[in-house]
C-alpha cells in the first residue's frame, strides 16, 4: 500500500507541476469559498462525546473533531468561516480556559478549511529554540496549522476566489505521515494519496481509540471524488481500507474504534465495510464494463450503482456524478 | 373503617389493579426457546440463492441479491457479524429476557434480551426515554424503545446497521426502521413474535413476520466467542461478489425455481408474491 501511495504522490506531483497554471476547476471548493454556496449558516453546533480525550462538533460542513486534554485543545477541521464564532464558543464550553494549540486539515476544500484564520487567531503555538526566529512582529503565528503539503499548493493556486494567506496551513508535511504527541496521545497523520483529493489526511488518535477520516469516509452519500484536485476512485478504496486496518471492533464486529466520518454519524468498523464494500463492488463493475470497451455513456445507461443509489444517491454527489468520476479516474 | 383497614384494602386494590400489567412484564422475562415449524427451511437450513418469493422488494433489492455471494462471508471482517435484530429472533439460539429495574422504585427501566448464536445483545429502553438523533451510532441490535399496551410489548427501533432480512443478500439499509410485538400465548408458555420491518430503500412496503418460542424452565446461556480468521486468501480488498449483467449468478438463481417447481417471476418477490392469491398467478 505503502509503494502504490508513493506512486500516486509522484503522479499527483507531476501532474500538478504541469497544470499548475492551468489552476483548479473546482477552485471554488478549496479554502474558504463558502460564498460558492448558499449556505443556511443559521444552525446550532452540536457537540458530543466520541470516546476519551475526543469531541466531534457538528454544524454546516464537515464535522469538527476536537481532542482536548491538559496541554490544551487540538482542532481537526473547521468548517466555514461563518461557522467558527460558533465553533469556538462550543470548544470552550467544553475546555474552559484550555487553549487551541493545533489545527490540523484533512484537505483544502473550503467546508473543511473556511474557519482556519479565525480559530488558528483565537489559539497560540509554543514557539522557541530554533521556531523563534519564525515570529517577528507581522506575523502572529496563533495556533499551528499542519496540513499535507498539497493542501498548501491547493490553497495557494486558487484562484476563484483566492484564498487569503492567513487560512493557509502554517506547518505541512510530505510522505505518508506525520506524528504528534499531544494530551498524553499519540496522534497520527495519515496521508492518502489520490483519494478524495491529493491531500487528504485521515487522523488517528490512539489512546482515545478514534479515527477521523476527512471525505474519504462519508456516510450520508457518495464520496466526492475531486477529479480536479486529483482525486482517484483506487484511493477512496484504499483510504477506506487504511481505516478498516485500523479499526478494531469489540465483540461481535460492533463498537471498538469509533470512526468519525467527516459528513454523517458516528460509525464503528462494521461501517465503514458496509461503505467500502458498496464502493469497492461498484469501482469493480465499473472496470468491468470499461475492459468490455463500454464508453462512459454506455456505463451511465447501464447504471452500475443502482442498487445502492436509494440509499446513497440523494447526497451532495448524484449517481451520475459519481459513476463518471470512477469512469474517468478508472481511464487514466 | 380504620385508617389502617383502609390503606391495607386500598393496596389490595391497587395490587388487583396492576398486578397483569406486571404479570405480564414477568412472563417475558426468562429463557425462551425458538420454534421453527414456521418459515423451517428458510431459518434453519437457510435460504437458496435466488429465493425472493414473499418478499415485498423493489428492483434494487433484486439487484442486491443477484450479485450477492456467500463467499462475502469468509472476508475476516464479516465473519463476526451477528444477525442484526430485523432478523435474529427468527434464529438459532435460545433467548434470555432479563429485566433491569430500578432498585429503589423498582420501575422498569429496560429490557435485555440475548440470543445466543453470536452472542446478540440487545436492549429495549421502558422509561420513556427519546431516541436519539441521527448521529447516534448504528448497532445491530439498533436503538430500541418499548411500552406495555396491555399485556402486549410494543417496541420500536431505530439505528440500525446495514444487514439482512434473508441470508442469501436480501439487504436491510441503515435507514430501515422495527416495529415489534411480543405477547403471550394460552399457558403463558409460547411467546409469539410479530415483526414489521419498514425499509424505505430496498422494499416497497412493510415486512411482516412471525415466529414463536416456547418457554424454558430451566436453561442457561452458553458464551459465543468470535474470532475472524483469513479463511481465504485473498488480495486487502478484494470483495467477493457476482458481476452484474453476467449469466452465472442467474442461472445459479433461476436453480431455484426449477429445483421446486414454481415460475421464475414468483422467485423474483414483490409484495404481491406474499399474498394467497398469488398461487393462482403460480397456477397460471
Amino acid at each position: 500500500m505503502t509503494n502504490k501511495k508513493s506512486k500516486s504522490w509522484n503522479k499527483a506531483t507531476s501532474h500538478f507541476q504541469k497544470t499548475l497554471g492551468a489552476c483548479l476547476l473546482s477552485s471554488a471548493l478549496v479554502g474558504g469559498a463558502s460564498e460558492a454556496f448558499a449556505q443556511n449558516f443559521d444552525v446550532e453546533v452540536k457537540s458530543y462525546h466520541v470516546a476519551g480525550q475526543v469531541w466531534v462538533l457538528t454544524g454546516v460542513g464537515g464535522n469538527v473533531t476536537v481532542q482536548i486534554g491538559d496541554e490544551g485543545v487540538l482542532v481537526v477541521d473547521t468548517q466555514y468561516a461563518e461557522m467558527a464564532p460558533k465553533l469556538l464558543a462550543e470548544i470552550e464550553r467544553l475546555a474552559p480556559g484550555k487553549i487551541i494549540r493545533y489545527v490540523i486539515n484533512t484537505h483544502a476544500h473550503g467546508d473543511h478549511t473556511g474557519g482556519n484564520q479565525i480559530i488558528r487567531d483565537a489559539g497560540e503555538t509554543i514557539v522557541a529554540g530554533n521556531e523563534a526566529r519564525d515570529v517577528n512582529e507581522t506575523f502572529e503565528p496563533g495556533a499551528e496549522v499542519i496540513a499535507h503539503e498539497n493542501v498548501m499548493l491547493s490553497m495557494a493556486t486558487a484562484s476563484n476566489p483566492e484564498i487569503p494567506f492567513d487560512m493557509w496551513p502554517t506547518e505541512v508535511y510530505l510522505g505518508d505521515q506525520y506524528d504528534l504527541y499531544f494530551n498524553d496521545e499519540p496522534i497520527e497523520l495519515l496521508y492518502q494519496g489520490r483519494a478524495h483529493t491529493n491531500g487528504d489526511t485521515m487522523v488517528f488518535f490512539r489512546k482515545s481509540d478514534v479515527i477521523s477520516t476527512g471525505d474519504i469516509y462519508v456516510t450520508g452519500g457518495y464520496p466526492f471524488i475531486d477529479e480536479s484536485n486529483f482525486g482517484h476512485i483506487n484511493g477512496i478504496v484504499d483510504g477506506l481500507n487504511q481505516i478498516i486496518r485500523i479499526t478494531v471492533p469489540r465483540e461481535q464486529q460492533e463498537g471498538g474504534t469509533i470512526v468519525i466520518s467527516s459528513h454523517g454519524r458516528l460509525s464503528d468498523e462494521a461501517d465503514v465495510v458496509d461503505y467500502r464494500d458498496m464502493i469497492t463492488i461498484i469501482r469493480d463493475r465499473v472496470q468491468y464494463m470499461i475492459d468490455q470497451g463500454m464508453s462512459l455513456n454506455e456505463v451511465l445507461a447501464a447504471q452500475p450503482s443502482r442498487d445502492y443509489d436509494g440509499r446513497y444517491g440523494n447526497g451532495f454527489i448524484s449517481p451520475e456524478q459519481f459513476i463518471t468520476s470512477v469512469y474517468n479516474t478508472l481511464s487514466e | 373503617m380504620s385508617f389502617q383497614i383502609k390503606k391495607v384494602f386500598s393496596g389490595l386494590l391497587f395490587g388487583t389493579l396492576i398486578a397483569p400489567v406486571f404479570q405480564a412484564q414477568a412472563g417475558i422475562a426468562g429463557y425462551w426457546a425458538p420454534i421453527f415449524h414456521e418459515d423451517f427451511e428458510e431459518r434453519l437450513p437457510g435460504p437458496e440463492a435466488g429465493d425472493y418469493a414473499g418478499l415485498p422488494i423493489n428492483d434494487a433489492m433484486r439487484l442486491r441479491g443477484d450479485t450477492w455471494e456467500s463467499s462475502l462471508l469468509t472476508v475476516p471482517e464479516h465473519q463476526c457479524k451477528p444477525h442484526p435484530s430485523t432478523y435474529g429472533f427468527r434464529g438459532i439460539g435460545n433467548l434470555r429476557v432479563l429485566e433491569e429495574v430500578d432498585p429503589v422504585s423498582q420501575e422498569l427501566i429496560a429490557l435485555h434480551t440475548h440470543i445466543e448464536w453470536q452472542a446478540q445483545k440487545r436492549t429495549i429502553w421502558m422509561d420513556g426515554r427519546d431516541h436519539p438523533d441521527e448521529m447516534y451510532p448504528h448497532s445491530w441490535g439498533g436503538f430500541s424503545t418499548g411500552e406495555f399496551v396491555g399485556d402486549t410489548l410494543v417496541v420500536h427501533t431505530t439505528h440500525l446497521k446495514s444487514g439482512w432480512i434473508r441470508r442469501n443478500g436480501m439487504a436491510l439499509s441503515d435507514e430501515a426502521t422495527l416495529d415489534e410485538f411480543f405477547f403471550l400465548n394460552g399457558d403463558s408458555s409460547v411467546l409469539t413474535h410479530v415483526s414489521i420491518v419498514t425499509d424505505p430503500v430496498y422494499l416497497t412496503e412493510p415486512f411482516v413476520r412471525t415466529n414463536g418460542f416456547e418457554w424454558l424452565t430451566r436453561a442457561s446461556m452458553g458464551p459465543y466467542p468470535c474470532r475472524p480468521a483469513i479463511e481465504i486468501d485473498r488480495p486487502v480488498g478484494d470483495i467477493p461478489h457476482w458481476m452484474m449483467g453476467t449469466e452465472e449468478p442467474m442461472a445459479a438463481r433461476e436453480e431455484f425455481s426449477e429445483r421446486w417447481g414454481i415460475p421464475v417471476e414468483a422467485s423474483r418477490g414483490g409484495a404481491e408474491t406474499a399474498l394467497p392469491e398469488y398461487i393462482d398467478v403460480v397456477r397460471q
